[in-house]
Formats: C-alpha cells, sequence, structure tokens
C-alpha cells in the first residue's frame, strides 16, 4: 500500500509531539455517607504523551488521508520522499497563528494513481519565518512559494525569486497576515 | 549604436505580450525574450486582476462568500460553487439530498460543456479561424438559457447551498436540456468536419508544445492538460464525490502530450459530460433539494479541511480552517490553471512565438481564476 510506504519514509522526519491523553479512572468505591455525591467525583488522569506527529486521518471527515507534522529543515527531504513516490504537489500555503505566535506552512500532495492525498506541515517563528525552498524539487512551488511570501511574507531560502507576484510590484505589505491593516 | 556583436545568435530582445493581447484571454502579460523567432525565455507576469479572495473569505460569513467562488473562473462557475459547497458540507457532515446531488451534476456538466466549446471557438480564433466561435457561441448560447431558467444567473452563478440548492429544476429544464443534447450530438460531427479534421489546424497543433509526464508531475498540472500527456487523472473518478459514481461516463486520455492531444481531450469530453447530464436526466429521483435540517447558523469544528472537484480546466481545491465561528480562519484556494500556467515557461523554450500562442490556447487559461 502507498499510503503505508509514504509514512514508513516520513516517520523519521517527523517531529516528535506532546499531547495530554485524558483517562477516566475506575471510579472509587464510595464509603458510607458519601454516596450521595459519589457520581459527581469521577476521577480522570492527565497523561503526556510523546509521539511522532504522524496521523492517519479519516478521508471522509477530513479530505486527506495522512498529515505529518515536521521541522522546517525537513521540507525538502520530505519533498524528495514524496517524489520518489510519484506524489504530485497541489499548492503550498501559509497559515498565520497570531495567537500562538507562530506560522504554519502547508504543502499539500497527491497522487495520480492511488486515492492517498499527504498534508506536510511545518510551524515557523513568526518573528522569522523562513524555510528552505522545494523549488528544487517541485518546480511547479516555486510560483506557490512565492505566492505564500506575498500573503504572509514567508522567507523561502534559496527561492530564485521573491518579488511580488500577485500584488503590485512595490508591495512591500503581507495581507493575510491577521495582524495586517489596510 | 556601434556595439558589437560577437555571435550573432547571441543577440536577443525583450517582447512584451500583453497584459492586453487577445491570445492571452484576460489580463496576462508574458515576458519573452526572443532570438529572432525562437523563445528563449518566457516570464507569465500576474496579479493585473488580483482581488485577494482569500482575504475576502476571512472577512465575510461562511454563506456570505459563496458568490465569490463564481467571480474565480466565471466560465465554469458553477463547479467552483460545488467545491466551496462541498467543503463546508464535509466539514459539518451535511448530507446532500439525493436529488440536490443529481442536479448538481447536472448543471455542473452543463457548465462544463459550456466552458468547453467556448473555450474551442476562442481558440480556434487565436489561430485564425473566425467563423467557428460564432457556431460554438450559438451553442453555449442555449446553455446558458437553460441555466439562467434555474439559476437566475447566466455567468456568476451562486445556485447551490450548504446542504442542497436555491432552486429546484422544472419539466421546462428537462425537455429543454434534452433537446439541447440532441442538438450538440447532431453538431459535434460538424466540429470535427470543420476544424479536427482541418490539415491547418493538425499542422498547427500536431507535435507542437509536447508536455511529459514527468514535467506534469513536478508542475502539479491537472485536468485536460493532464490527461493529454496519458495520465488518467480525474478527480471525478479518482476521488468520487458526490454523485458521480452513479454514472457511467470514460475519462478521455490521449497519451501524445502535444496541444493536439489537449485539444481532442476536451472535445470528447464534451460527449461524455452529455452523457453525464443525459444519466442524471434519466435517474433524476423525486425528493427535497434542501436537507431537512439545514443548519441555519454555518459554523464548522475547528479544524482544517480539504475538498478538492474535478473544473473545466483541472482540478480545484479548497482548503479551509475553521476556528469555530462563523467566519473562515483561513481559505486557501487551489487554482488549476495556476498550476497548469506554470509550467508554460518550461515548455516553451526554443518554441516559435506563434506555436507558443497555440499552446497557451490548449492550457485553457482563465485570468480571474489564477489571480484570484
Amino acid at each position: 500500500m502507498l499510503i503505508d510506504e509514504i509514512k514508513q519514509a516520513l516517520a523519521d522526519l517527523a517531529v516528535i509531539e506532546k499531547i495530554e491523553i485524558t483517562r477516566e479512572l475506575p471510579a472509587p468505591v464510595p464509603t458510607e455517607g458519601e454516596a450521595d455525591d459519589a457520581k459527581a467525583a469521577t476521577v480522570t488522569e492527565t497523561e503526556t504523551v510523546e509521539q511522532p506527529a504522524l496521523h492517519t486521518t479519516e478521508y471522509t471527515s477530513k479530505g486527506f488521508h495522512l498529515s505529518v507534522t515536521i521541522s522546517p529543515d525537513d521540507v525538502v527531504s520530505a519533498a524528495k520522499q514524496l517524489l520518489k513516490q510519484e506524489f504530485f504537489l497541489e499548492a503550498v500555503t501559509g497559515v498565520d497563528w497570531l495567537k500562538e505566535n507562530q506560522m504554519e506552512v502547508v504543502y499539500d500532495y497527491n497522487h495520480w494513481n492511488e486515492n492517498c492525498r499527504v498534508v506536510v506541515r511545518t510551524f515557523l517563528n513568526r518573528e522569522t519565518p523562513e524555510l528552505p525552498t522545494i523549488s528544487e524539487v517541485y518546480s511547479g512551488a516555486n510560483w506557490h512559494e512565492r505566492e505564500t511570501h506575498d500573503f504572509f511574507g514567508i522567507k523561502f531560502l534559496g527561492h530564485p525569486d521573491l518579488s511580488p507576484f500577485l500584488l503590485p510590484e512595490d508591495a512591500d505589505y503581507h495581507p493575510l497576515l491577521k495582524d495586517f491593516k489596510a | 549604436m556601434n556595439l558589437e556583436v560577437v555571435d550573432k545568435s547571441l543577440e536577443t530582445f525583450v517582447l512584451n505580450l500583453g497584459p492586453q493581447h487577445p491570445a492571452t484571454h484576460g489580463v496576462l502579460r508574458v515576458k519573452l525574450t526572443m532570438d529572432g523567432e525562437y523563445i528563449v525565455h518566457a516570464e507569465p507576469v500576474l496579479g493585473y486582476i488580483h482581488r485577494m479572495q482569500e482575504k475576502m473569505a476571512e472577512n465575510r460569513t461562511w454563506a456570505q462568500y459563496m458568490p465569490n467562488t463564481a467571480r474565480m473562473d466565471y466560465l465554469g462557475a458553477l463547479s467552483y460553487n460545488h467545491g466551496y459547497a462541498a467543503a463546508v458540507e464535509r466539514a459539518m457532515g451535511i448530507e446532500v439530498p439525493e436529488r440536490a446531488e443529481y442536479i448538481r451534476c447536472i448543471t455542473v456538466e452543463l457548465n462544463r460543456i459550456a466552458s468547453h466549446l467556448l473555450w474551442f471557438g476562442a481558440f480556434v480564433l487565436d489561430l485564425g479561424g473566425f467563423t467557428p466561435l460564432l457556431y460554438a457561441f450559438d451553442d453555449r448560447e442555449h446553455i446558458l438559457d437553460l441555466l439562467e431558467s434555474v439559476t437566475g444567473a447566466r455567468l456568476t452563478f451562486c445556485y447551490f447551498r450548504f446542504g442542497g440548492l436555491y432552486n429546484d429544476i422544472d419539466d421546462d429544464f428537462i425537455t429543454g436540456t434534452r433537446a439541447f443534447i440532441k442538438r450538440l450530438r447532431s453538431r459535434m460531427p460538424m466540429y470535427h468536419d470543420l476544424v479536427t479534421n482541418n490539415i491547418i489546424l493538425i499542422k498547427r497543433l500536431k507535435d507542437i508544445g509536447p508536455i511529459s509526464q514527468d514535467m506534469a508531475r513536478r508542475y502539479g498540472a491537472t485536468g485536460p492538460v493532464l490527461r493529454g500527456s496519458g495520465v488518467n487523472f480525474d478527480v471525478r473518478k479518482h476521488e468520487p464525490y458526490s454523485v458521480y459514481p452513479e454514472f457511467d461516463f470514460d475519462v478521455p486520455v490521449y497519451s501524445e502530450g502535444d496541444s493536439m492531444a489537449r485539444y481532442m481531450v476536451r472535445m470528447d469530453e464534451i460527449e461524455q459530460s452529455m452523457r453525464i447530464v443525459e444519466q442524471g436526466l434519466d435517474k433524476l429521483p423525486d425528493g427535497p433539494i434542501m436537507v431537512a435540517k439545514a443548519p441555519k447558523i454555518i459554523k464548522p469544528p475547528k479544524g482544517d479541511y480539504y475538498c478538492a472537484v474535478e473544473a473545466a480546466r483541472g482540478s480545484f481545491g479548497i482548503r479551509l480552517i475553521s476556528d469555530g465561528t462563523n467566519t473562515p480562519y483561513r481559505l486557501k484556494l487551489r487554482s488549476p490553471t495556476f498550476s497548469n500556467l506554470s509550467l508554460f515557461s518550461e515548455a516553451c523554450h526554443g518554441m516559435i512565438l506563434a506555436d507558443a500562442l497555440a499552446f497557451m490556447g490548449t492550457l485553457d487559461l482563465v485570468i480571474p481564476e489564477i489571480d484570484r
């Protein structure tokens, strides 16, 4: 299966994420006298688990099959792995997470022969949003990255030309930033 | 000017194609570096009608954004309606009634035929043939009239709603559509006699502008451009959505990869779309056109979702991110011609200018959709 192969190929690149798992513990046997409020006192336990940020998602509800979070330095090697498996690049885009002080860059990959959509994401510091370009691997990424630079000011290091693309040629603003004021 | 040219073949000049040029089908500028008649380098310059559609989405409620979707690919607007409605429906888990999905497919396919007919006419016009344009527009007019009768618009449709449709179709539409299919079926051989088998057209398209599968993959080309390179990829079959699995239709694929192949793919797609429309009318179930308990307030649950549909020009995708409020947090529009045009620069290297214009015509550009 293609999805298993690509999962394996990307597993090493995925960052380790911490997620909190909340479990319900079996309620302690109520002692006499507090039997009335025994129902309210369900005991839960929270545990932090570390695991690679690689998730198989439900296609019918999400629209993609696999979501991987990687470090910004690994986007090129991830792109190479995906090209090796004959994936093609649908789009590159950004998301501004103002509250978290982060920028997300999302790469949407799809495959011609199998219904297998892979979403590769990476998170950047909002003050210095920089990451390497993948336009050497996927030529089509050139325009997508230029557009993302226009809208978010994300710098793709090594990109041949990051001058304004869809915006006016003298544009020094990035309209999709959440704190952008026209 | 007494600069000495050391090597005549190194003498190049810059030629501006557009932003106003009939062959660019809108305001697209291509900065061409020419060596005589041959293209050394081509750089498309975009953004002349950029409207920041994605920012607009963040300033509207989910429902208010629906009319915007028709203002990107204005020749195949219903596919964009469909993509956006389907994306929100996927996020909210809304089940659309079967009758509504059938009508969606019927109208989208009619719109696809209209789009391909206009492309056909305008493309042959690019090559210097004026007459086919008039025939194609004549046929397309019938579709616009039919769609106007149910949607209320001729071009910028806002027909789909989250969970159904704005309006049901009536008997006039059904009989009108059947009559139109009959008419277009009888006209297709005429188109092929007049244009497809024309020796001038063949000489202008055959073996011109080859796109290899490797190039198509690297640039993310989709739609007829990809299918003209021998790849059987159609979102309607690949990721079946709506009621497309109920229809029996083929995906035209030509393996030559040249301009002629892309021309043939579109001509064959008109036939396949007619088949879908016919089957849709035959199988059209009774029932409501709107989901019974349509949510009054649209607030998709937190998270990110992706939804793709096959528009007339390729895979149109929407990546939407909801923060659980009544406006999108982020809406990314993946337009097919953006990716399709991005390969132009590499593909037209060394081509004669006149061939490059024919090649550009086969990419079927709609500029508002590229610029968004």
